[in-house]
């Protein structure tokens, strides 16, 4: 308060001086007093809208470079969108390539001690420390992604990116000749798992007779790995591919060997425009736009916000000319009946790989249900690995 | 036409000022860096240099960043007098944190505070047995020990993988990959409050002086020595060379796999996919640069903690990518190690 | 029968990288020089060959800039560790710092770029014999051209004079130079077709294997070139049957999982590494078999 007042004053000095010198340079015509007293608090006011509010501080921990094309890349591209439309209301910064060790908890730390109010972690392996950071910073808010842990002034934030892999299934349902679909998987999370499922539920709704190989690379990102993974795939029979991973090399991979596949994460027309039918994109600026919202608005409180189709986070986009009409119309359906609310992709009744039924006729997953996926479904060949 | 003259006596004078001499041409080169980036060059070294320093809890992560850098270091230094060319510490820091951390797992609320220590002798034992499967074809096999603990590096990495994908996954913790948070009693406790530090520190300043006692006082560490360098003198004088391979592997598998228990059972508190960020890798320049030698080691780890820290505060403070960071790292160090060339030679007009 | 065939063709294409710059490393080991900067000279030359690939729209182009990538790179190294006799290993580490962090800052404005490289090949009338068209005759001109340059350097190395010089500067540089060898000159040049070698691989992975740049692509294939020069006890066609062993190792492991082969895929993940183990030990316990090849001076500085 004191601040306030004293820089006020100062402003309103400053002011004044620049009246005064303002109207000496004028001309000499007006011999008013330079500046009467009841001068100053006017010209105090005059500047008053002018200076802005502190843009408020913003940082993202990101687990990759920004030019991974792939998840830290889909994120950065958040950010700049949510940059573009506050504009000088905030001020965002990031670090990149922070590993999920020890040093994410230094660097999130750093950040909510150079007076970043907002602090968005884009990755699961930063819970922990997060949630070690929070409680000592308690003005700031951290927003975490893919997590299930939250505090106070800490929440969680996610995509239903199953969404897009359910759709993508559908068309590849369509459009497989050998009724084998192929999916090169990163790390066995539940989300990995998770768009596997529903990659072959949908693909499973238009064609019964539809199975799914999986193979794993245990990275995210490894070009050469992804490559050859798909070729693995395509070699024991898959003709359509969706990938889980961070580069388009499954898509040239498919392209090269004369097979369809998706894009994940971004558009990736380009990298095979005759294999590709479709990409299922992830767009978190919408996310990032309403929590930055709720920042300034005061109105940020702990939630848990899963976002999909609805509100924008996640599509299926850039069809590829080689999927028939009725195919596209079918997948154009499809998202309008997700995005009105009107479809769960898990519905009763469900059955495991293993032949358990998981969800009983006319049950629906929940939530709780979806985070917690561990199992493929009927059609998925082999086992999720190292689930006991 | 110049050319290199080695020195008959290292020159002390260059021993202190091929440091500085190193920080003025990456200083130099970058300079020039950030001024073709558009930054202002003396804020930007300053983020690298000064502001990790700049308050106690900087202070603080800079030390906790020694930490493994400086335990692998160590092995690794008498691991290379002894002529024995391991550059898998990283492998033995993760199987040693797998070890520790498989210890703290066993920790239960009752346990009792002493618990810690367990996970710390896990983590030593862990680490020494990762390096013994070296130590063990090197002898018995003859097979090239920097081969095997190259590839048993990617080994224990996939191990930690398997185990947080599968056996020691948190059963609370909706299948994600990592272990479920150690028990109070399984961690080592906190040095100062408010900061990360822990005995940890304490730790490697015995480990420190023990090294330096080793190496440059003790018979043990004189025979290791010797019987790499020279097996020939060696076996002439009774020392046999299986004897280094052994114990120059076995001590630094020891320290590597404290430096992963260390990690595991202090800043980090649980098992995940990932327990270090290279440090094992990092640690055999860290080595080189400190010549060998456990006080040269100290200022080398600092160095390069100093540097890793730096480049993610030039992110957050200046924008730079950390790819810049990357360049700016392996200047330094080449710069480094250019100018440790003229402590032993110099330059003459051939 | 065609799954197998095609699964020799992956093999067979996965292993070229690791050939090219094996064999490469080999030779600059061969001389005495260990240089563990493979990674980044690969990372440099996969960003340096895409770049040039993306602009010229020649693949062809783009190789070569690859390997002058590598050389260039490589003589930092030679600079430091054979000019100015700085540790070998530590020097070799830095340079790989320094050009993952270099190829991801120049590679910047090409991630997300594409190339439009005919990736498709067939010999002629070969192609068509039924199981060894598909195995063999229908990969990459690079493949066959990594082992014509096996051929060479195996060839160079046993029959020529050249040869006899590189290894007997690797043997004793001491010696050597004592009859009047330019011992540091060849390792310069032995470092320089090591350089050219790794930048080959590095931009055959970002043009042709998967043509795109990304930060980090060569993902430890540098590392796994300089292990098989070891497995191969530094003898050029077992490099070649090194780096196709470990393409096939992997290939065979993602072909066991698309089975659903039920196993932790990281332990099967491991079968690679731990495979090169086993062989390794297997082939070092006659110490006569690896010390015949072993370059004596291997990792150790020399200075006149």
């Amino acid at each position: 308060m004191l601040n306030l007042r004293r820089s006020l004053l100062l402003t309103a000095m400053l002011a004044a001086i620049g009246l005064t010198a303002g109207l000496a340079g004028c001309g000499k015509e007006e011999p008013k007093p330079a500046a009467k007293p009841a001068d100053a608090p006017k010209a105090a006011e005059a500047p008053k809208a002018a200076p802005k509010p502190e843009p408020l501080k913003i940082a993202f921990a990101y687990v990759g470079p920004v030019g991974d094309g792939g998840w830290t890349y889909a994120h950065d591209l958040g950010r700049k969108e949510a940059e573009k439309e506050f504009g000088d209301k905030i001020k965002t910064s990031f670090v990149e390539n922070v590993p999920e060790s020890a040093d994410a908890e230094r660097v999130i730390r750093d950040m909510a001690s150079q007076g970043n109010k907002l602090i968005f972690g884009t990755t699961f392996g930063y819970m922990e420390p997060m949630l070690k950071v929070a409680p000592e910073f308690k003005d700031v808010k951290f927003e975490h992604a893919t997590g299930y842990k939250s505090a106070d002034n800490m929440r969680v934030y996610d995509v239903r990116a199953y969404e897009g892999a359910y759709v993508a299934g559908m068309i590849a349902g369509k459009m497989t000749k050998t009724n084998t679909l192929g999916f090169v998987a990163s790390i066995p999370i539940p989300e990995v798992v998770r768009n596997i499922n529903a990659f072959t539920l949908g693909a499973q709704s238009v064609n019964p007779k539809v199975k799914t190989k999986v193979v794993w690379i245990n990275k995210w990102f490894d070009p050469g790995k992804e490559a050859e993974a798909a070729t693995a795939l395509i070699n024991g029979g898959a003709d359509v591919l969706l990938q889980n991973t961070d580069s388009p090399a499954v898509l040239q991979t498919a392209e090269k060997m004369g097979k369809l596949a998706f894009g994940w994460d971004s558009n990736m027309t380009s990298y095979g425009p005759k294999a590709h039918l479709g990409s299922a994109i992830i767009n978190w600026a919408p996310y990032y736009k309403k929590a930055i919202k709720d920042a300034l608005d005061g109105t940020w409180k702990g939630e848990t916000n899963w976002w999909g189709m609805k509100e924008g986070a996640i599509d299926v986009v850039a069809l590829g000319d080689m999927v028939p009409a009725d195919v596209k119309k079918m997948a154009e359906d499809k998202k309008a009946e997700i995005k009105e609310g009107k479809f769960n992709v898990w519905s009763g009744p469900l059955m495991g790989n293993d032949g358990k039924e998981v969800l009983a006729k006319d049950a629906k997953g929940d939530d709780k249900f979806i985070s917690g996926i561990m199992f493929y479904v009927k059609g998925v060949e082999g086992k999720v690995p190292s689930n006991k | 036409m110049l050319r290199l003259e080695a020195r008959p006596v290292p020159s002390k004078l260059m021993g202190y000022a091929a440091p500085v001499i190193a920080l003025a041409i990456t200083v130099v080169f970058g300079t020039l860096l950030f001024l073709a980036l558009g930054k202002n060059p003396a804020a930007s070294l300053r983020v690298f240099f000064v502001t990790p320093l700049e308050n106690a809890r900087g202070l603080s992560e800079v030390a906790l960043k020694m930490i493994p850098l400086l335990l692998c270091s160590l092995g690794l230094a008498i691991c290379y007098r002894s002529n024995v060319w391991n550059i898998g510490a990283e492998g033995q820091l993760v199987v040693g944190g797998v070890a520790a951390g498989g210890m703290a797992l066993l920790a239960s609320p009752d346990s009792t505070r002493a618990f810690f220590v367990l996970v710390l002798l896990a983590g030593m034992l862990g680490g020494m047995a990762w390096a013994a499967i070296t130590a063990l074809l090197r002898d018995k096999f003859n097979a090239n020990e920097i081969l095997v603990s190259l590839m048993l590096t990617y080994v224990g990495g996939l191990l930690l993988i398997y185990l947080v994908n599968g056996p020691w996954k948190d059963p609370k913790g909706f299948n994600f990959p990592y272990s479920k948070t150690f028990d109070a009693a399984a961690m080592v406790p906190k040095l100062f409050a408010g900061t990360r530090l822990s005995w940890g520190v304490l730790i490697v300043v015995v480990v420190l002086a023990a090294a330096w006692i080793f190496l440059s006082k003790s018979k043990a560490g004189f025979r290791l020595q010797v019987a790499g360098q020279a097996p020939l003198a060696a076996r002439f004088a009774g020392f046999s060379a299986r004897e280094g391979i052994w114990a120059s592997l076995l001590l630094c598998g020891a320290l590597s796999g404290l430096a992963g228990a260390l990690e595991v059972a202090g800043p980090l508190g649980q098992l995940t996919p990932q327990i270090s960020p290279g440090y094992g890798f990092a640690a055999i320049i860290v080595a080189w640069l400190g010549r060998l030698h456990p006080g040269g080691c100290v200022f080398a780890s600092f160095i390069m903690a100093l540097i890793y820290i730096g480049g993610e505060l030039s992110q957050s403070r200046l924008g730079l990518p950390a790819a810049i960071t990357g360049v700016f790292q392996g200047m330094l160090l080449l710069a480094l190690l250019t100018a440790d060339t003229f402590i032993h030679y110099r330059l003459r007009k051939a | 029968m065609e799954q197998l065939a095609s699964l020799i063709a992956a093999t067979l294409s996965a292993g070229t990288p690791l050939l090219l710059a094996g064999i490469g490393l080999l030779i600059n080991e061969r001389s005495g020089i260990l240089n563990l900067g493979a990674e980044g000279m690969m990372l440099i030359a996969a960003a340096a060959g895409f770049a040039v690939g993306f602009h010229t729209g020649s693949a062809t182009a783009g190789l070569i800039a690859g390997a002058v990538a590598g050389v260039l790179f490589s003589l930092i190294f030679s600079g430091l560790a054979i000019g100015l006799v700085t540790n070998q290993y530590a020097t070799g580490l830095a340079l790989t710092l320094f050009g993952a962090g270099l190829s991801a800052f120049a590679g910047l404005a090409y991630v997300g770029k594409t190339v439009p490289f005919q990736t498709n090949f067939a010999i002629p009338g070969l192609s068509e014999i039924p199981f060894f068209g598909t195995a063999l005759f229908k990969l990459h001109p690079m493949v066959y051209l990594a082992l014509l340059l096996t051929g060479v350097v195996a060839w160079v190395l046993a029959r020529t004079r050249l040869g006899l010089t590189i290894r007997a500067v690797g043997e004793s540089p001491e010696s050597a130079h004592a009859i009047g060898f330019p011992v540091r000159g060849i390792r310069v040049g032995t470092v320089a077709f090591g350089g050219a070698c790794c930048g080959l691989a590095g931009a055959y992975l970002s043009l042709i294997y998967t043509p795109l740049w990304v930060e980090g692509m060569v993902a430890g294939r540098g590392w796994i070139a300089l292990a098989l020069t070891t497995f191969a006890t530094w003898k050029p066609w077992r490099v070649a049957l090194g780096a196709y062993l470990f393409g096939s190792v992997t290939m065979i492991q993602f072909a066991l999982q698309a089975e659903g082969v039920e196993i932790a895929s990281q332990l099967l993940s491991m079968l690679p590494y731990i495979a090169t183990i086993v062989v390794l030990a297997l082939v070092s316990r006659n110490p006569a078999f690896i010390r015949l090849n072993m370059p004596a001076s291997l990792g150790k500085p020399f200075h006149p």
